[in-house]
């Protein structure tokens, strides 16, 4: 870390995950408090969704998500500042290759793990607890 | 020793035969794009490494979790007989736990703006109010264990137990270095003010805080809400 | 008090480790010993052990790894030894619980602490220097990455000699590693070494990836970074993304062990097939964390020895991203036959196949790198280019076992031994051997002898094709891997022929001590008083050999593809050196205990863990956090160099510049 103060330019035309580009305080406080009531109304939607039963049961759990992910939005742009501007691309980037490992892992071992158990024997049913989900008979081919 | 630099020589001789570079076509031509975040402008300043190498630790930490978001994805229905989610889980508790989270991610957020602004009074009462609001967090989900493991609810008992104390408690564990870590900064924050360690610091914890809240948004949603209504 | 360790964990009924390990401490206490008599220790401790100098870790870290590429091949004689003499009616020397230490300690000393500390020394050495820059971005977590991973490879090592090393294979399957079925320290240490130096490899991870996206000179836009700068970033960018995956696998497992879990076990709904699952989406981007490096080695290389720029670099970059993105969907290929469907498989099977793409188009930009140009067979020519052979035989047999039906066949077997070692060998141990022969010469000031550097390759070469060629006939004859004993007598021609490569190999190892020898005899007459003995086309050639602490004088100024080519082209045209620069004092990171320190606290607190002595468990990870704040309430991090210092130094470069131009001129003067 030699030399940090290599290029003052670059304070200008960079900008460090999570910092706060330069405002008035009070600018700030109102830009966190935005966060803080999106994040609020969407934590409660998800927490009552199910009880109102204004949704689909099965479908319940894609609403869930979306509000999860929606909310994730609201922090990483009202609490992380993180933007769509040029001084964001790598931290955008490194973002974006973080999402896709993080895909990859969870979907891929579901996929795998619940492919893999169709496959597998017929359990014999005072096994029945010890598998994944009860929900899929293994004498139903799956869909691929 | 005349055999050290015979490409190159060989290669002026090629410019001399060829001025105009018809045969040479370099690649990336042209003048570095100013401002456009890729560091062509010479090393960044060390605020930006900074933060930069905390963000991607961040996402390292946050694939670490998904590997065992995965694990729980596929041992979710694996209780061996023993209590499921919908049996256990309190809702009214994780809500209050969540709101506690949430609203100590909004304060860190203030006191980060109050550490830019340099006004060390507000950024110490910020970062205390965060610290208390994450130990409740913390005591909150310390009490629910607690709670599970008397009615024989224990990590021992099935794959799901597992899977279930070792993502939350790994959520939980990172709150507690947190808070150790919180701690440290309000003792550089008083002894040593605004420094320019101190401050890269502060930016680091609060993307560290930020990040917890984003990853206990995935988990009550998919520990809790999913396993409390299916 | 002292958990499960007591005197029965010593193996002093077994020759073979005992005889080892006293010739170890002897050795240690020998080197210790000699360093204290001649009062070196001071120089030790200053210039290397505490030092945060991007190229003496980089030094430092090949040097753990050559130590552990030499143990884990004398595991590997040991192995191939033990199964030409145990076939039939012979037992062998080696008893069937001995064995499975050897080959599970080969692999994991291997991967984790041969080759990954070679790839991340010579990637901390000279990525800054290609950049041109005077270091990584986290000059002291380098320093704590490092000796994290010292830390691992010390607890594998201590498991020669109190306890045992795990026998379950380089990679901990359960049920087999769950503590009902391996209830010994075994599995243990492999846990805590790994997870350990795991810890220091995703430490340098993040410090090269910000190194490589945040501290380049100016005007090093992406497309005119070296190669190697590039594979570097692809690299870490891997380590970034999977390491924390085997961390979090190896937990699991170890909540298991330790504390009665259920993730992987037999009973209560645990599930093995996750571990598989899971170690495999870290274990396959392994290879290509290890392999990407070589594959930047060996375009420097290709591209420096024809005096051509690398054919298709923009090809290559994009091949490169490629390999990363593909090389986290491939996992499955290395569980075919555990029984996931059509769908998964053929996804998985084609994925795999698809990799090879990436590669094919690198292969064929070396190729055409060499075309035209004027090749001169230097020695890291000569492992770049046995590479190309030995590493597209060994890609093909990978594309065969990617195919889910002839998988089927060939799992698990000595076809698979032999794919594997096929690329690695071929492809990551040549890399490292070309990159120490070329870059040598930039680290310490002279050539390595070129002689007994042929005679290492060709011994190298010919000695793996015979040791492996046999292993690939064994497989399709139907031998599994990791057998102890051989009851067919008609795998026994093969298995000889084998060991008869090893022994050629064990002669290119000889040549290679013996070439570090000689050179270190000869060293003046292989001096490098250039900087740039090989006519280099990179930034790290501008600087002297061996180059100061801080690298470059002055910051250099990118302006094209290829920078130091671009400056050395047209110093020789125009007959001088650019301008003498305006020298200014230079800030470098402060030397740092606190790498060596955190180790010494992990290599403790690991094993407290390993024999369950929970008190200094407690005492290590406490101490670990005072250090921590130490540390953290240090102010002072950087020193100056003056700019005397700085322009004394640099004007000693620029002379020996200047006589090369002068005797270029000479020569050129001269009629053909």
């Amino acid at each position: 870390m030699s030399e940090l103060d290599y290029d003052p330019h670059d304070l200008e035309h960079d900008h460090a995950p999570g910092d706060e580009p330069p405002e008035s305080a009070g600018h700030w406080v109102m830009n966190y408090s935005i966060g803080l009531a999106l994040a609020t109304i969407l934590t409660v939607g998800s927490f009552i969704l199910p009880a109102l039963g204004l949704v689909w049961g099965p479908s319940l759990p894609v609403a869930l998500i979306v509000l999860a992910i929606a909310q994730m939005g609201v922090h990483l742009v009202f609490f992380l500042h993180i933007t769509t501007g040029p001084d964001n691309t790598n931290n955008v980037l490194a973002l974006a290759f973080g999402v896709m490992m993080v895909g990859l892992l969870v979907i891929g071992s579901i996929w795998i793990m619940v492919n893999m158990h169709h496959y597998m024997a017929p359990t014999p049913p005072e096994a029945m607890g010890h598998m994944a989900p009860p929900s899929a008979p293994s004498t139903v081919p799956p869909a691929f | 020793m005349s055999d050290i630099v015979p490409a190159s020589v060989e290669a002026v001789r090629r410019v001399r035969e060829d001025p105009h570079r018809l045969g040479h076509r370099g690649h990336g031509e042209g003048a570095p794009v100013m401002g456009a975040g890729h560091g062509e402008t010479g090393p960044a300043n060390s605020r930006i490494i900074v933060g930069y190498g905390f963000w991607i630790f961040l996402l390292s930490d946050i694939v670490m979790f998904s590997a065992f978001f995965a694990a729980y994805a596929v041992l979710m229905n694996a209780t061996a007989g023993g209590p499921t989610g919908r049996e256990l889980f309190e809702l009214p508790r994780v809500a209050i736990e969540t709101g506690c989270l949430l609203l100590s991610s909004f304060v860190c957020g203030l006191s980060f703006a109050a550490s830019v602004a340099k006004n060390r009074l507000w950024t110490q009462i910020f970062l205390l109010i965060t610290g208390l609001l994450g130990a409740t967090f913390l005591y909150l989900e310390i009490d629910e264990f607690i709670g599970f493991a008397a009615q024989g609810a224990t990590p021992q008992r099935s794959a799901f137990l597992s899977a279930f104390f070792s993502l939350v408690g790994l959520h939980g564990a990172h709150v507690f270095v947190g808070l150790l870590w919180l701690g440290t900064m309000m003792a550089q924050v008083q002894a040593k003010g605004f420094s320019r360690m101190v401050q890269h610091r502060l930016l680091c914890f609060n993307l560290f805080w930020h990040a917890l809240d984003i990853i206990w948004v995935a988990l009550f949603t998919v520990v809790y809400l999913m396993g409390a209504a299916t | 008090m002292f958990g499960k360790l007591s005197w029965a964990a010593v193996p002093l009924h077994e020759p073979i480790p005992m005889i080892t390990s006293v010739v170890v401490v002897l050795i240690l206490l020998g080197v210790i010993g000699w360093v204290v008599a001649k009062g070196h220790w001071r120089y030790i401790w200053d210039e290397w052990i505490t030092s945060v100098d991007h190229k003496r870790i980089g030094i430092m870290y090949i040097l753990l790894g050559v130590v552990m590429l030499i143990r884990g091949f004398a595991d590997a004689i040991m192995m191939r030894t033990q199964q030409a003499a145990a076939i039939g009616e012979s037992t062998g020397y080696l008893p069937p619980e001995h064995y499975n230490q050897i080959f599970s300690a080969h692999g994991t000393i291997m991967i984790f602490f041969g080759a990954m500390p070679l790839v991340i020394g010579l990637m901390n050495y000279v990525m800054p220097l290609q950049l041109g820059v005077r270091d990584v971005a986290f000059p002291t977590l380098n320093s704590v990455g490092f000796w994290l991973t010292a830390a691992g490879a010390l607890l594998v090592n201590v498991s020669l000699f109190v306890g045992e090393f795990a026998r379950t294979g380089w990679l901990p399957y359960p049920p087999l590693s769950e503590t009902t079925y391996t209830p010994g320290v075994g599995v243990d240490y492999y846990l805590w070494a790994v997870q350990i130096s795991g810890i220091g490899t995703l430490m340098t991870g993040v410090n090269l990836v910000t190194t490589v996206l945040k501290m380049r000179a100016p005007g090093m836009s992406y497309l005119r970074m070296p190669m190697f700068c590039w594979t570097t970033l692809a690299s870490n960018l891997l380590i970034v993304a999977v390491f924390p995956i085997l961390t979090a696998t190896l937990a699991m497992l170890t909540l298991d062990r330790y504390f009665g879990f259920h993730f992987f076990t037999n009973e209560a709904g645990g599930n093995q097939m996750m571990f598989v699952n899971l170690i495999w989406a870290w274990g396959h981007p392994e290879v290509y964390i290890l392999v990407l490096p070589a594959f930047g080695i060996f375009s420097e290389i290709f591209s420096t020895f024809s005096g051509k720029p690398l054919f298709g670099y923009r090809s290559m970059v994009a091949a490169t991203l490629f390999i990363v993105v593909v090389s986290c969907m491939v996992w499955l290929h290395h569980f075919f036959t555990m029984g996931a469907g059509p769908a998964v498989n053929t996804f998985f099977g084609i994925a795999s196949s698809v990799i090879a793409v990436g590669t094919g188009v690198k292969i064929y930009n070396w190729i055409f790198t060499m075309y035209g140009g004027r090749v001169r067979f230097e020695v890291p020519m000569l492992w770049s280019m046995g590479f190309l052979v030995t590493f597209v035989i060994g890609g093909m047999t990978g594309v065969l076992l990617a195919i889910p039906p002839a998988d089927f066949v060939t799992h698990n077997s000595m076809f698979l031994v032999a794919h594997f070692h096929n690329v690695i060998i071929g492809g990551v141990v040549f890399a490292v051997f070309a990159a120490l022969e070329y870059w040598f010469p930039k680290a310490f000031g002279f050539r390595l002898h070129p002689g007994w550097g042929k005679a290492a390759f060709w011994f190298a070469f010919v000695g793996f094709w015979v040791t492996f060629t046999p292993l690939y006939v064994l497989g399709l004859q139907g031998m599994t891997r990791r057998l102890q004993h051989i009851n067919y007598p008609e795998w026994a021609p093969m298995l000889y022929v084998s060991v008869a490569g090893v022994a050629i190999l064990v002669v290119g190892v000889v040549c290679q001590v013996i070439q570090l020898l000689v050179s270190i005899r000869d060293r003046d007459k292989l001096r490098d008083v250039t900087g740039d003995p090989w006519d280099g086309r990179s930034m790290e050639w501008a600087t002297p050999s061996p180059p100061p602490m801080f690298n470059f004088a002055v910051i250099p100024n990118v302006e094209g593809e290829e920078a130091y080519w671009g400056i050395k082209t047209r110093a020789i045209e125009t007959q001088r050196l650019g301008p003498e620069p305006v020298y200014k004092p230079i800030h470098m990171p402060l030397n740092s205990p606190v790498g060596v320190i955190t180790a010494f606290f992990a290599s403790v607190t690991g094993f407290a863990l390993i024999w369950h002595i929970w008190w200094l468990v407690i005492l290590g990870l406490v101490c670990a956090f005072a250090g921590f704040v130490w540390f953290a309430w240090r102010d002072i991090h950087e020193f100056e160099i003056p700019a005397e210092e700085v322009a004394r130094i640099d004007r000693a470069r620029r002379a020996a510049r200047r006589a090369i131009l002068e005797r270029v001129a000479r020569e050129q003067g001269k009629p053909a």
